[in-house]
């Protein structure tokens, strides 16, 4: 009797419909709010000369037809191409490489995870960036290594074609959580597989190219997209290693976005350049994910 | 057979040891550094341990570089964190539960969304989202970097979602004809249930509010309301030589998410890969 007037009473609130909006309104609200309205009023401005203060004044595709013009954007797509296509790979393998070295049972392996962990704990912060600068810098212990082992003036923050290297390592250094998903990709690999192919007389390269990589090929597509993600749009670290330098061979799109928009006040044009990079970002994705039906392999 | 069996193990460990001091190296060079003196941090005959221990390296960096000191930047980035934080979980496992176990029109249409908003960069939006606190007079105040916390966090949502549908459904059915209801499952049933998944959530979010540094540079100007990420990279811009300090300060700033990591590495371990994998 009770129980029946309560669900009378409450019949509104307790439809699936309501609990459900109820629930995902913070997603909602989020979604709309700072989401989709920003990226509607982004799309309008890429096609406005607008400065903060000013009302935005509508200049037709004349920003997107400067990009093309502009030496500084182009270069700036370019070196972070060159940033993804060297780092992400590098940062993959060499998750990839620490997960199948910590696969082996002992009493340690937690230790041992944790340990490879630390670095992509803290990978991003700027106590970090600001050691990376250091580390490489033209008097830290990096540089001195290299000049020990004979070339001397060696420098990577003052040369443009390696400057690059640091903030790929930095990437690469926070291997973890990449490490993480391939680790528990690879328990999941049945052990008789590779019992029957040892049985066939197949060497450790051989097992790890036939069964290893063809397994693991989702999780790689998953690690891949990812990455590629926060590959393209690095920021923290370039602003503060190389803040772009030398000569703009830093100079990574989001940066370079952030600085048309904050400091030149450029907001138009920085959203012009958002919109372009997105569109490049989603090609990519979208490319690799047409052509990952040929390279991924599903057990069932 | 035995013995070469051991050897190996004897070359495993040592390898995965060394390998392991060498990717560690680099937060081992800032501890050390921060307790050398200046002469012996950079140069080609810097020594690995500081010949003499400085510990004064930690009071001259803690008074700043301006009026203030990091007492006032550690406040702050507490303050941000654990709000952001506190808000991340809450209203991530909300929006899980609504799209893991809630059968709502547009459910499809919402999770869609959420996985588009996961893999949206952020910096794309950096700048119409900028103007909207702008417009809306909350630049210069810590509401942008903590309001949007309790808005849902695509990433967090998306793994308790995969947690949510690991647990069995005979659970709600069970609860429901003991006269639970849609809410009272969600605070009763999942919310306890969520518990590894939860504390996966406040380890994350927690660091990466913590290590934030686009969040805070765009807006907060200022240095009253600096974090603490903000305010090491003023010192760094302002006293530029004077690595030690500059050191010892870093090494704080890490403090609070190593000590997190030290009691909820168990947990992390496991609850970033059971999103990942599962779907």
């Amino acid at each position: 009797m009770q129980a029946a007037k309560q669900t009378r009473k409450g019949s509104f609130l307790h439809n699936d419909n309501v609990v459900g909006y109820i629930f995902a309104a913070p997603f909602i609200i989020s979604f709309l709010c700072l989401t989709l309205i920003p990226m509607a009023l982004s799309l309008y401005y890429s096609f406005c000369n607008y400065k903060i203060g000013a009302a935005p004044e509508w200049i037709g595709i004349q920003n997107f037809a400067n990009l093309l013009k502009d030496g500084t954007f182009t270069n700036s797509l370019l070196v972070t191409i060159q940033y993804v296509a060297i780092g992400v790979p590098l940062k993959l393998v060499f998750a990839l490489f620490v997960a199948m070295l910590l696969t082996r049972p002992t009493r340690v392996q937690g230790l041992y995870r944790a340990i490879y962990y630390i670095p992509s704990l803290i990978g991003g912060s700027v106590a970090v960036a600001l050691v990376w600068k250091q580390l490489f810098g033209s008097r830290g212990p990096v540089v001195s290594l290299i000049k020990a082992l004979g070339a001397t003036g060696f420098n990577f923050f003052g040369s443009t074609t390696w400057a690059f290297l640091p903030l790929v390592l930095c990437n690469a250094w926070q291997f973890g959580s990449s490490m993480l998903i391939f680790a528990s990709g690879l328990k999941q690999i049945s052990k008789e597989y590779y019992e029957a192919a040892e049985i066939d007389g197949a060497g450790a390269v051989k097992r790890f190219f036939s069964i290893t990589l063809p397994i693991l090929s989702p999780i790689i597509l998953f690690n891949l997209i990812m990455q590629l993600i926060s590959g393209f749009m690095t920021f923290t670290q370039a602003q503060i290693i190389t803040d772009g330098g030398p000569n703009y061979a830093t100079n990574y799109i989001a940066l370079n976005i952030f600085k048309e928009g904050f400091s030149f006040q450029h907001m138009g044009y920085a959203c012009a350049q958002s919109w372009v990079m997105l569109l490049i970002m989603a090609a990519v994705t979208g490319i690799i994910f047409k052509t990952s039906s040929h390279w991924t392999f599903y057990e069932n | 057979m035995q013995k070469k069996r051991a050897v190996q193990n004897v070359i495993y460990h040592v390898f995965v040891i060394a390998f392991g001091l060498l990717m560690i190296y680099p937060v081992l060079w800032m501890i050390l550094s921060s307790f050398k003196m200046k002469s012996e941090i950079l140069g080609n005959n810097a020594p690995f341990l500081p010949s003499t221990w400085v510990f004064e390296n930690y009071p001259n960096g803690w008074k700043g570089s301006g009026s203030l000191t990091f007492a006032t930047y550690f406040k702050n980035s507490i303050i941000v964190s654990c709000l952001g934080t506190l808000g991340t979980v809450i209203s991530s496992a909300m929006v899980a539960y609504a799209l893991a176990r809630v059968k709502f029109r547009g459910r499809k249409f919402w999770f869609t969304a959420m996985i588009m908003t996961m893999l949206l960069p952020g910096q794309v939006l950096m700048i119409p989202q900028y103007i909207i606190w702008n417009r809306l007079g909350l630049v210069g105040t810590f509401v942008p970097l903590i309001l949007p916390k309790y808005l849902g966090w695509p990433f967090f949502i998306y793994m308790m979602m995969q947690f949510i549908r690991g647990l069995p459904k005979e659970l709600d059915e069970a609860a429901m004809i003991d006269g639970c209801n849609k809410y009272s499952i969600f605070t009763r049933i999942v919310l306890p249930l969520l518990g590894p998944s939860i504390i996966t959530t406040i380890v994350i979010s927690f660091y990466w509010i913590w290590d934030d540094y686009m969040g805070p540079l765009l807006y907060l100007s200022k240095p009253a309301l600096y974090t603490v990420s903000l305010a090491i990279k003023g010192f760094a811009d302002t006293q530029g030589t004077n690595f030690g300090p500059m050191f010892a300060m870093s090494s704080l700033s890490l403090i609070p998410v190593f000590l997190l990591f030290l009691f909820f590495n168990r947990y992390l371990m496991d609850g970033v890969t059971a999103g990942a994998v599962k779907g």
